[in-house]
């Protein structure tokens, strides 16, 4: 059974003329680690926004694990591009979001649980701090600790570590296998820089045309775990070119 | 505390010396029922500290505050059916923008007629000058959160109720103490103008006859003790503000 399968599934935006996801199937095995790559603006959020609901598909079946989206609830995490911590409440606070809009927890329970994703991120002793006294990484791992507690197996990643330094956000990338490589969830990671998509998936899904009507699936030739060296294999290399000739085809300077 | 007078010592002593300048030109003038000095206000408050403080004063504070704690309800009621449903916010925005082009100054002998002498007449010329600004900055805190973040909570599986309290009502807390900072002083100024066209008590109605029995004194002393309320009632939100703010705009 498959993590997350797409039938069939169109879109169109209200106000455009065109379906930008035309009739696209694809599915994704549990535990795996995919990129989909893509230039900007080819819809690939929209894939995202689909699957987590917040917008309706205009005709196909989204699947996860096997049973239909509609009316579900927490099936999915979803971590958007920018960190989103709400500046009024504490990092603690705002990582035990999730299990405070799923009610079902005492405070204390909650608290215990909220302190013990945000040592996993690396960020114990945070829960009193206010997110602006926190680096552009520290936002993004207490972001990813809020998604973490949604419970859902299925992570949907949306350029998280776009807006980051390049310093930041290589150890940001090896930090995120790591915590996969622990965890064991499906994760789903859109981007548009083609090293950070070869260096974390197990295959790369790569956006060929708008309308999206197919995603490309193509294989990473290198085992996990992995670290940066890896990137400097000539069969990754080649992977790279190869990927960037797909992608500059669609881009008009 | 130290550094918020060290902060307003250039303004405290501009002032000073205004008052020295009124003392002076007053005292050369030398026609008090015009033009008092400072000092002869001073004197005449203190004696007539007895029907001021426990007659004028709390009659014009009771109009105060039920006027402000009618504009707060229905502000912070107007806001939030503005911002839930487009179609109540296309029907009353524009209504609540024409009812300030009213001069209520104008109208509210109107109010003296249909109300009377008593409270219920000030308190609506009270609640017609506050509810505009409460409603109108309180619906634009609640518009200012962040559409992203609604969607992120939906994610979570949150109602319409629970992305209103964890992220509307934050949102629109920093709006909604700039709204009573702005409500406050102008409540009174309601009040005041309100007792000053008809009333039986108040300080405005207490200033109106001072003027009839050409006594200069009599006349400033309400508009000052209104102004230092003010400043005081002010203050006193801005104290709160501080307590329960903990964050300001975007960080």
């Amino acid at each position: 059974m498959s993590a997350l399968e797409f039938r069939q599934v169109s879109y169109r935006y209200p106000s455009e003329n065109f379906d930008i996801i035309d009739r696209l199937s694809f599915q994704v095995e549990p535990g795996s680690f995919h990129c989909i790559i893509g230039v900007s603006g080819c819809g690939k959020s929209t894939i995202f926004r689909m699957t987590n609901g917040l917008l309706q598909p205009k005709g196909g079946d989204i699947l996860v694990d096997g049973q239909p989206v509609g009316g579900r609830k927490r099936y999915c995490g979803y971590m958007p591009q920018k960190d989103l911590l709400f500046p009024w409440r504490t990092v603690g606070e705002n990582v035990a979001l999730p299990l405070e809009i799923a009610g079902g927890l005492s405070k204390v329970q909650r608290r215990q649980k909220a302190q013990a994703a945000l040592a996993d991120v690396g960020l114990e002793g945070c829960w009193d701090k206010m997110p602006h006294e926190l680096s552009g990484g520290m936002r993004q791992r207490a972001a990813f600790a809020r998604t973490m507690l949604t419970g859902s197996d299925l992570l949907l990643l949306d350029e998280p570590f776009s807006a980051l330094d390049f310093l930041t956000r290589i150890s940001m990338q090896e930090w995120l296998l790591d915590q996969w490589g622990r965890h064991k969830k499906t994760i789903l990671f859109i981007t548009h820089d083609v090293e950070e998509a070869v260096f974390l998936s197990s295959s790369v899904l790569v956006v060929e045309s708008t309308p999206i009507c197919s995603l490309t699936e193509i294989p990473v030739p290198a085992p996990f775990p992995r670290d940066r060296s890896c990137l400097k294999m000539p069969e990754m290399v080649d992977l790279k070119e190869r990927l960037i000739a797909l992608l500059r085809k669609q881009v008009r300077p | 505390m130290k550094r918020a007078c060290k902060g307003n010592l250039p303004a405290l002593i501009f002032l000073l010396v205004l008052v020295m300048v009124w003392q002076a030109g007053a005292m050369g003038m030398n026609a008090s029922y015009i033009l008092p000095t400072p000092l002869e206000i001073l004197q005449r408050m203190w004696e007539l500290r007895g029907p001021l403080f426990t007659v004028h004063l709390p009659a014009t504070m009771a109009v105060t505050a039920i006027g402000l704690a009618i504009s707060l309800v229905l502000g912070l009621a107007l806001a939030v059916v503005m911002d839930a449903s487009d179609m109540v916010r296309r029907m009353l925005y524009p209504v609540v923008v024409v009812s300030q082009t009213i001069p209520t100054t104008a109208i509210a002998p109107l109010f003296v007629l249909w109300f009377g002498y008593g409270i219920w007449s000030k308190v609506l010329v009270t609640v017609l000058i506050t509810f505009f600004p409460i409603t109108i900055t309180v619906y634009d805190g609640l518009r200012s959160a962040k559409t992203e973040m609604a969607e992120l909570l939906q994610t979570y599986g949150a109602t319409r109720r629970e992305i209103f309290w964890k992220i509307k009502a934050p949102c629109a807390l920093p709006y909604f103490f700039s709204a009573i900072k702005m409500a406050v002083p102008m409540s009174i100024i309601g009040a005041a103008i309100g007792e000053w066209l008809g009333a039986q008590s108040g300080l405005g109605y207490f200033s109106r006859r001072m003027m009839t029995q050409l006594d200069g004194a009599g006349v400033f002393a309400p508009i000052v003790i209104l102004s230092v309320t003010a400043m005081v009632a002010v203050g006193i939100v801005a104290l709160l503000e501080r307590k329960f703010v903990r964050w300001r705009g975007e960080s």
